[in-house]
């Protein structure tokens, strides 16, 4: 399968759509930020990496799906549903990324520059993510062609 | 004046993660970009500047319990939406307790350990 990437997806995308993710995005930070303030940094850590925009970006993967279908007559509920819990499963792997982002700022921190291992960090969730992508997809394509 | 400008950093970096999702294809890939390290890239930075790398550090080794977490309830809500019977909202609304139960629970046990002298 092959991953294609094209910017004229985002024509898709209606404003208030990003207005959501933006407000959510901002006010999750600024609580990340809170809660560490008030609770420390080993609580405050936790919410580094809370779903906050997982719920509303789900919603917004399944409603356009079921508007493409609507457009061509058929009720797309299902289909959007299957189409949230293909993304969720993409989510499931980054989160191994994630896992690797934070033990690179854990260890790498106290010790180095902190924008190169932030930057780091970046790398090591991409590279975790996109190969677990990989791996993945090459086993079900594997389990296609068997069957 | 340090919580709006978190509130704009946070806005645009995940933002610019969506923006990234959107432009790829196919969705399992795209859906990579849902788990981005977008809160924590967003406020990472802030935090060394105004409480140090330490502090940072230790917020990022408890990131490790959240981004478990993160992973269980991503699979949980893949599994319950390829049901069909909820609507993506309400699914990953009602097993968001999901997240915070194995997020803190590791938390508790991590700290258990730490106790009981696994640390030293």
């Amino acid at each position: 399968m092959r991953v294609e990437g094209k910017l004229s997806h985002l024509k898709g995308v209606k404003w208030h759509e990003w207005a959501v993710r933006f407000v959510f995005g901002g006010a999750c930070t600024v609580a990340a930020g809170l809660i560490a303030k008030h609770w420390g940094p080993v609580v405050g850590g936790l919410f580094l990496a809370f779903p906050a925009i997982f719920p509303a970006g789900a919603s917004l993967i399944e409603q356009h799906e079921i508007e493409h279908k609507k457009r061509i007559g058929v009720d797309g509920t299902a289909r959007g549903r299957a189409a949230a819990s293909v993304d969720a499963a993409g989510a499931s792997l980054a989160c191994f990324g994630l896992v690797g982002f934070a033990l690179v700022v854990w260890k790498g921190l106290p010790g180095h520059n902190a924008v190169c291992v932030i930057a780091g960090a970046t790398a090591v969730w991409m590279a975790v993510s996109v190969a677990l992508w990989v791996v993945r997809k090459s086993r079900w394509m594997h389990r296609r062609k068997k069957g | 004046m340090q919580e709006l400008i978190r509130f704009l950093v946070g806005g645009v970096v995940v933002s610019g993660f969506a923006a990234i999702s959107e432009c790829f294809r196919p969705k399992s890939f795209a859906g990579l970009f849902g788990a981005a390290p977008s809160i924590a890239l967003a406020t990472l930075g802030l935090t060394v500047v105004h409480s140090g790398k330490m502090f940072a550090a230790v917020e990022a080794r408890s990131m490790i319990f959240g981004a478990a977490a993160f992973v269980v309830y991503a699979c949980l809500c893949s599994r319950v939406l390829m049901g069909k019977r909820l609507s993506a909202l309400v699914v990953t609304v009602m097993l968001l307790p999901v997240w915070f139960g194995v997020s803190f629970g590791l938390m508790f046990l991590f700290r258990l350990f730490l106790s009981a002298g696994g640390g030293a």
